[in-house]
């Protein structure tokens, strides 16, 4: 075993664990049980805002699975993956105040909270709860493979011996900290994944012999390398540009993200985590894939592309230290899959129990339910992730893609539009994650676009227009639906 | 109760105006990475020039947008947005 490198992961997981305990402490003192646990009491200050926001979004992909196409792609993927900065300041600007306010208004702990006060409509609450269930528990999964394949590699344990690692480690914190821990954590992590990207970036340029140096390698191999085509010429601008929507604003859907924008305290520490947010997003998929072009005159023929970051690490930077820029993939996937678990967890235990199985739990209950529907939902997703199931892989495919078709409008045009009603919101969902689901399938990348796009404007259409359609029928549903409920 | 209605106006408001703030400056960003990437890019590769050893089309749209990107949000959150109360006035829910 590499001990150089797995030190400082082990210190890393050390620090975590602490923050976890400490979290837990905080979790005894509230007086409101949910509200702590699942939104760690609406108290989050500017920094670590910014930071789990980042770092639940920043996830394998960005640090593993990122830098391996910019690898094989050259600096059109760098130019690709910039798109992201956006997500630095646009969802937080975009939910911003009047979602704080709203989701306060509300007394609202997750995104299906905000739609049940705002639509009023059991449907949409059952709906948006089973495709949250159903897609992030996929990603977590396929997240969790991505972990233990990380640990793995770095420290030659077994895939399942590096799965048990993770998982315990995750799972324990998750468990016993609640949002708190994990927010905390995810800061830990992105501080973690901010010192990395920069360390490993300067490695690298020294490495490569300088900036101009590696630019005149990469075009003398191929000079559609330094180009924004791609290395065979095939990412169209049309191409590239839509991934605006997938990674840029359509991030505001993604339910994990957008619960984030329910947990600051005022407004004071929103306009810091907007600064920091973007500062820190820019600088990081930046770094992390510029890295990745860099690596190709650096370490010619890597075959795999998901292994070209650890081996850059290990190649030009002394094994410690390589160690600790290591620990940054492994905090992003960590910062993620705990994020994804307590969405799911409170999904189940806010949107669906306590909603609709028993509504009057006591404390107690509320407060071992939670407990154990976390730990019973982190044990599966360890049983899944030994060996996972083709339809589960299926699912992580368009995980991010299906969410933001189905939430984008229901959440925004709900916040800034009075005509959207629940009638609107279930057909956005529906066709939403409909669309996206057959033009997965049956016509990927329609007219040379990712195909999120698609299904987004579908929704759109399918919000406004249902909305309308529904606009005098609507009053006297509203009736019954006040009368029944009151 | 009217009250309350008149300052959470005031506040939605406020948040309204920050939103499409939110949607200019994205749309700023698009077409800044875009008309510089496209723009210098699309020329002949033995064609680039290049600036701090990056390709000019790399340095300008996604550099040099980048930091101007952050520096525009500090500015601009620390001019135009206010502070406001989130909180709705009333006692905790306890569960």
């Amino acid at each position: 075993m590499n001990w150089d490198v797995v030190i400082p992961l082990l210190i890393f997981l050390a620090s975590i664990f602490i923050i976890g305990f400490w979290a837990s402490r905080k979790i005894a003192s509230k007086s409101n049980f949910l509200q702590e646990y699942f939104l760690g009491s609406r108290e989050l200050g500017g920094l670590i805002l910014a930071m789990t926001m980042i770092a639940t979004y920043g996830s394998a992909s960005s640090f593993v699975g990122g830098p391996g196409a910019a690898y094989s792609q050259g600096l059109g993927w760098v130019l690709l993956a910039m798109s992201q900065v956006a997500t630095g300041y646009f969802v937080l600007m975009i939910l911003g105040k009047k979602f704080a306010i709203k989701a306060r208004q509300y007394k609202a702990v997750t995104l299906v909270d905000y739609l049940k006060g705002r639509y009023n409509s059991k449907a949409v609450v059952l709906l948006s709860a089973l495709s949250i269930i159903i897609f992030l528990f996929s990603a977590m999964t396929a997240q969790w493979v991505g972990g233990a394949r990380l640990i793995e590699s770095l420290t030659g344990l077994s895939y399942i011996s590096a799965l048990f690692i993770f998982a315990v480690s995750v799972i324990i914190y998750v468990i016993f900290g609640g949002f708190r821990a994990v927010a905390v954590t995810d800061t830990l992590q992105g501080i973690v994944m901010f010192f990395g990207t920069l360390i490993i970036l300067v490695g690298t340029i020294i490495a490569g012999g300088g900036m101009g140096n590696i630019m005149s390698d990469l075009a003398n191999e191929n000079p559609n390398l330094v180009s924004p085509f791609g290395h065979d010429g095939s990412l169209t601008p049309l191409y590239v540009s839509s991934f605006w929507i997938l990674v840029g604003v359509g991030v505001v859907g993604l339910p994990q993200v957008a619960v984030r924008a329910m947990s600051y305290k005022d407004s004071k520490g929103m306009h810091r985590a907007l600064i920091i947010g973007t500062v820190v997003v820019a600088f990081m998929m930046f770094g992390m894939h510029l890295v990745g072009v860099m690596a190709r005159p650096i370490l010619p023929g890597i075959e795999v592309a998901d292994s070209v970051m650890p081996r850059i690490a290990m190649e030009v930077l002394p094994a410690w230290l390589a160690g600790i820029v290591l620990a940054a993939p492994m905090a992003a996937i960590m910062s993620t899959v705990d994020s994804l678990l307590l969405l799911v967890s409170s999904t189940i235990v806010k949107d669906v129990y306590l909603n609709y199985v028993n509504p009057e739990a006591t404390r107690k209950k509320v407060k071992s339910i939670s407990f154990g529907i976390t730990a019973v939902l982190g044990i599966s997703v360890f049983a899944l992730a030994l060996s996972p199931p083709d339809l589960l892989i299926w699912l992580n495919l368009f995980a991010f893609g299906g969410l933001e078709s189905a939430f984008i409008w229901p959440v925004v045009l709900g916040l800034y539009w009075a005509k959207g009603n629940k009638y609107g919101a279930m057909a956005s969902i529906i066709l939403g994650v409909g669309a996206y689901s057959v033009i997965h399938n049956v016509w990927p990348e329609p007219f040379g676009m990712h195909t999120v796009t698609l299904p987004v404007v579908i929704s759109f259409l399918g919000y406004v227009i249902t909305s309308l359609l529904t606009d005098r029928s609507i009053t006297y549903a509203n009736l019954q639906d006040d009368a029944s409920n009151g | 109760m009217a009250e309350q209605e008149k300052k959470l106006d005031m506040r939605f408001k406020l948040a309204h105006r920050e939103a499409w703030i939110g949607i200019g400056l994205v749309l700023f960003n698009f077409i800044w990475w875009f008309g510089f990437a496209y723009g210098l890019g699309s020329a002949p590769v033995e064609e680039y020039s290049y600036i701090l050893g990056m390709p000019a089309w790399f340095f300008y749209s996604c550099v040099a947008g980048s930091i101007l990107m952050m520096v525009l949000v500090a500015v601009i959150v620390k001019s135009f947005f206010k502070e406001v109360p989130f909180e709705v006035e009333e006692e905790e829910e306890k569960v």
